[in-house]
């Protein structure tokens, strides 16, 4: 199965996102601060955050759960808003946009992937990476060709008719991807995508995440787990709704690499 | 998102219950159903009515002799001797709206032909009343306006007594016995059916209205005058013509009631027109009622399918779903269940009115008009009833909803 993603993943297929004509930032997050109105007390979620990232960055979130990762995943998301504090994507200040434009930009310009797969049941696989192009209003020709070629591209070509009953976490997790990347996005959100895998297959979906980064894609992947986030080009920790740490990682390990060392387990 | 991409989640949604989608819409094909059904039914009734009403002539005018007051005893319709055969005369001189007049009065009596007898009404008239209730003959003539003035003993039969007294045979030139009176068989009518009060207009025999007068009854009075009106709109007015002539002509004084009654047939159709109506109304609107709980179910199924597939609403607002697509996607599930169930309604509604006819005989008449608003109106139930729910889902946090187990 790793040769096969190997093989499949060819830079010409992964569309590289438009730079903004300065070159600047894909995300510029400035002093974001996030409070919940939970009756009489007031919870702070995020106080002050600063970030940005760069076009081809891979970055990890870490930290404990509280911490204020998940606020912030959701706000990089467009699925939330801040309380106060800028959030320019792609030079655009998303935090004036309305609810249409802000399903719009999840739609076209991010790419979801979580936890626990999220995909709709009873839908086959092609279908649930084909829901965004419905969204987006892809014509009817374009939408299955450019669906089958990221379920290729993620090594499931044979798998297009299966329902996510018939698949196995880490082929869930593969489709999920799929997804996430059919509308070209210009980052692609991973909210802890291996919680739910094991050790092995989480590796792969890691090795995808590089293989897809190495083609140009800008990455920001929640995890608490630390050799996970190694995979990463770049670490960020929260706590207590601030950045603690920042650091480049030194020598991440190549997935592919680690999977070769690693006893393999038949997954189908 | 296109039109086809929804209608295609919709129809997957509700296959994946079918059973409980079937369930739902029961209430809308039973609503549906039962209002095609009703106004079939209420329709056909006012159709039958409309037409009995055209076969006895809209333009008609009834005229009978009325009620009396005598020393504070009022005396029933028919109880005066007042209405006389020159009061025809002079209403055919007089009012210009009244194209023609025919007398009539009428006795009870058994007829006889060889040895078979019936016993039926004997109507006295003279010629033209066939022409005025637009009767044609089956067979024979008419008897003549000499006939009148002779008071000839010849009879037309009407459909129902030819067929009791003679079946097929033929009867003109034959003769029959009224009382103790031999009278020859002239023609016989073709058959007319029954009359919007429900008698059998064929059931009777005709006769100069001379020769009843002399020879049957030996009254000198009319029960009934006809009168047919140039046109229908003509009628009110000879109505109020002939009122005031008969009036003046039985020295009625001012404030004193009439002793006879002028009948209006254009009034009766009108009546009977919007009685049947109402009673369409009244019958639709409780079949109604129906489709109203109909779209309370289709609501309380949509409020728990939100509820159901919250998650799946928050994974489609997560990539990109907007308000109204999540708004679109539920309503046209709604709207589907309700106009599948419409169209299985009318279906319904046809099959129940087909039995009804074959069963009962009552005459149903399915409306092309009350088939398109039972389409509509199913639409309209599941757009009305399907909104909140559709709502709701478009309304939900995606964070929250993502979370939803």
């Amino acid at each position: 199965m790793a040769t096969l993603v190997q093989n499949e993943l060819n830079a010409d297929v992964m569309m590289k996102p438009e730079r903004p004509a300065n070159g600047s930032a894909v995300i510029q997050v400035q002093d974001v601060h996030k409070s919940y109105d939970l009756g009489e007390t007031k919870v702070h979620a995020l106080r002050g955050v600063d970030m940005k990232i760069e076009p081809g960055e891979f970055v990890a979130i870490m930290g404990s759960s509280g911490s204020g990762k998940s606020t912030f995943m959701n706000i990089l998301g467009c699925l939330d808003k801040p309380t106060s504090g800028k959030y320019i994507l792609e030079g655009t200040d998303v935090s004036s946009l309305d609810k249409k434009q802000l399903a719009a930009i999840r739609n076209r310009k991010l790419g979801f992937v979580f936890q626990g797969f999220n995909l709709l049941s009873r839908t086959t696989a092609l279908e649930n990476v084909e829901l965004p192009t419905l969204y987006a209003q892809t014509e009817k020709s374009m939408r299955q060709a450019r669906s089958k070629e990221v379920l290729e591209l993620v090594g499931l070509g044979d798998r297009m008719g299966h329902f996510p009953s018939q698949l196995s976490g880490g082929q869930q997790q593969r489709v999920a991807i799929a997804r996430a990347l059919v509308n070209k996005p210009a980052i692609l959100l991973a909210d802890e995508p291996t919680g739910n895998l094991d050790s092995r297959t989480s590796v792969e979906i890691m090795q995808i995440f590089q293989d897809l980064n190495d083609s140009g894609l800008t990455i920001v992947l929640v995890t608490h787990e630390p050799d996970i986030a190694q995979f990463a080009k770049r670490t960020v920790v929260f706590r207590d709704g601030k950045i603690r740490h920042d650091d480049p990682v030194s020598n991440h390990p190549r997935a592919a690499e680690v999977l070769k060392s690693m006893p393999t387990v038949d997954e189908d | 998102m296109d039109f086809i991409a929804i209608l295609r989640i919709a129809i997957r949604a509700l296959t994946r219950n079918k059973m409980r989608s079937l369930l739902t819409m029961l209430g809308i094909v039973i609503g549906v159903g039962a209002v095609i059904a009703t106004v079939g039914l209420g329709q056909g009734a006012q159709e039958q009515v409309q037409r009995q009403i055209a076969s006895m002539g809209t333009d008609l005018l009834f005229i009978s002799s009325g009620s009396v007051n005598k020393g504070g005893v009022r005396l029933g319709g028919g109880a005066t001797k007042t209405l006389i055969y020159d009061d025809m005369k002079a209403i055919v001189q007089q009012v210009p709206t009244a194209a023609l007049a025919a007398p009539s009065s009428g006795a009870s009596g058994l007829i006889v032909a060889d040895n078979q007898n019936w016993s039926t009404r004997i109507t006295g008239t003279e010629p033209q009343y066939f022409d005025i209730r637009n009767w044609s003959f089956d067979r024979g003539v008419n008897f003549t306006q000499d006939d009148v003035t002779r008071a000839a003993n010849v009879v037309v039969l009407g459909a129902t007594v030819q067929q009791n007294l003679f079946g097929r045979a033929d009867s003109t030139g034959k003769t029959v016995r009224i009382g103790n009176l031999p009278f020859l068989v002239v023609g016989v009518l073709q058959a007319k059916g029954q009359s919007g009060m429900g008698q059998d207009q064929d059931d009777g025999v005709f006769v100069p209205i001379t020769t009843l007068q002399k020879k049957i009854t030996g009254q000198d009075w009319l029960q009934n005058i006809m009168v047919s009106a140039t046109s229908q709109e003509a009628s009110y007015a000879a109505q109020a013509q002939i009122t005031s002539l008969l009036r003046d002509r039985h020295r009625i004084r001012p404030g004193q009631d009439d002793d006879f009654s002028v009948r209006n047939l254009a009034d009766v159709a009108q009546l009977a027109d919007e009685s049947s109506k109402v009673m369409t109304l009244l019958l639709a609107s409780i079949a109604g009622v129906s489709l109203i709980v109909g779209g309370i179910g289709i609501m309380n199924i949509m409020l728990v399918s939100v509820t159901e597939r919250t998650r799946e609403i928050g994974i489609r607002i997560a990539i990109g779903a907007t308000e109204s697509d999540v708004l679109r996607q539920f309503l046209s599930e709604s709207v589907v269940l309700s106009l599948t169930g419409g169209v299985m309604g009318i279906l319904f509604g046809i099959a129940a009115s087909i039995t009804i006819t074959k069963v009962l005989g009552w005459s149903i008449l399915i409306a092309p008009i009350a088939v398109g608003a039972a389409v509509v109106f199913s639409m309209a139930v599941g757009i009305f009833f399907g909104f909140y729910p559709a709502r709701k889902a478009a309304m939900l946090d995606p964070i929250e909803a993502l979370r939803f187990e």
